[in-house]
């Protein structure tokens, strides 16, 4: 166990995946979960604290070929006030339109909140439903060297992902919903601000002539315990169905599921 | 003994420069390192807003941010709106409608309402409550927070 020894600020994504070789740097973006987590002696920070807020690659928000980029500095208010994501992704303006408060939208950021990988990430529901992708660099030789995944296959458990140590999540990739494209959010919790969400869950699907195809559930938080927990990481990745249903039943059908798995002992 | 990192930044219009533990947040820096009081401690987790202060223009809960954080940045906390005539009908209205009981909320409560007038100008009460949920009144069931705010923006929008 070593203690905290250097605080670095890079410049440039190069400097910060090359950073990150040592595989003993805690990262640093919006500080809203790392700060008061590591004050209450939660998280311990490891030998390099590394502040990614100066590396311009990781900003923006912008429309790549057929793909949204979002970067992974970008902060909650900022996604939810993006004309682009107004316009083509309305369910992860509702998404973040639940996130906490102003004050902690303004400073959040949706690489964290990926990162942290907390069922009830509020950002993460809207993500798997859209299929985003997430990009990932790291320097295994003296190149920079970047690959993607899939956003479902990202999360392997509560606070869990595939990113490796030496790896930087770099930005979002979200692909312009389809024609018919619908999709929404909900969330409960006991008081509308600033809550973790108690019961989180999100669905999508091609509405057309009032038929319901390609639907897709994501699941977020939902009852407590390690047992529910993992039923919700499988959740992640389940949830397409291809038969064609009728929307109601199939929302139905997906809050039974969920309350059946919240009231497990 | 901890790490320590200098860093500079603009604190109320004036270039700053402070040694910070690398751990410290920026609440703990403005109270405890520079002396600014005024931005409250409340609960230190971003739940009750008494530490709201902005940065580079936005609110933020300066308990959720990193001293490091603020270098090259701007910093604007209830001790500069305070000396700022642009926050005067806000100040005024506060005390008008009697939003101000035991104070403690007050700056963190005068700093998210500043800036949720910038970001929208012709707020309703509506808006204002959705603006300040993440700022807690136990004192006045903020009815009386959300008449001022209000009226301090008609008061803005009708001055001359």
């Amino acid at each position: 166990m070593t203690e905290l020894k250097h605080y670095f600020a890079p410049t440039s994504l190069d400097q910060a995946v090359e950073c990150l070789k040592d595989g003993d740097v805690t990262i640093l973006a919006g500080g809203t979960d790392l700060t008061p987590q590591s004050q209450a002696g939660r998280i311990r920070i490891k030998r390099t604290l590394m502040n990614i807020r100066h590396i311009p690659q990781l900003s923006g928000i912008t429309l790549e070929g057929r793909e949204i980029r979002i970067g992974t500095l970008a902060t909650i208010t900022e996604i939810m006030e993006h004309p682009l994501v107004r316009q083509h992704l309305p369910v992860l303006v509702e998404a973040c339109n639940h996130f906490a408060s102003d004050q902690i939208r303004n400073a959040a950021t949706l690489g964290g909140n990926i990162c942290n990988a907390s069922p009830a990430g509020d950002t993460l529901i809207p993500l798997l439903l859209l299929d985003a992708r997430v990009e990932l660099a790291s320097m295994p030789e003296a190149k920079l060297y970047r690959h993607s995944m899939p956003l479902a296959t990202f999360f392997v458990g509560p606070g869990k992902t595939r990113r490796s140590l030496c790896e930087l999540l770099t930005c979002v990739r979200i692909p312009l919903p389809g024609e018919g494209h619908v999709a929404h959010f909900h969330k409960l919790g006991t008081r509308p601000a600033l809550d973790i969400s108690t019961i989180s869950i999100g669905i999508g699907g091609t509405l057309r002539e009032g038929v319901l195809t390609n639907v897709r559930v994501a699941f977020g938080a939902g009852g407590t315990g390690a047992r529910g927990a993992e039923a919700r990481c499988r959740h992640h990745r389940q949830g397409r169905r291809h038969r064609p249903r009728r929307g109601r039943t199939d929302r139905r059908r997906a809050r039974h599921r969920l309350v059946s798995q919240g009231n497990d002992p | 003994m901890s790490l320590k990192h200098d860093i500079e930044f603009t604190l109320n219009g004036v270039k700053r420069q402070a040694s910070v533990d690398v751990t410290m947040n920026t609440l703990a820096m403005l109270r405890d390192v520079i002396g600014l009081t005024g931005t409250k401690y409340g609960c230190g987790e971003g739940e009750c807003g008494a530490c709201t202060i902005q940065v580079d223009g936005v609110s933020l809960n300066s308990c959720l941010m990193f001293a490091v954080d603020c270098d090259g940045r701007e910093l604007t906390t209830i001790e500069g709106l305070a000396n700022d005539s642009k926050a005067d009908a806000l100040r005024e209205a506060f005390v008008e409608h009697g939003a101000v009981q035991c104070g403690f909320c007050t700056p963190g409560m005068i700093m998210q309402a500043d800036h949720l007038l910038h970001k929208h100008p012709h707020a309703d009460a509506e808006c204002v409550k959705r603006g300040i949920e993440g700022n807690l009144c136990r004192c006045t069931g903020y009815k009386k927070i959300v008449d001022a705010i209000v009226a301090a923006e008609d008061g803005q929008r009708t001055a001359p």
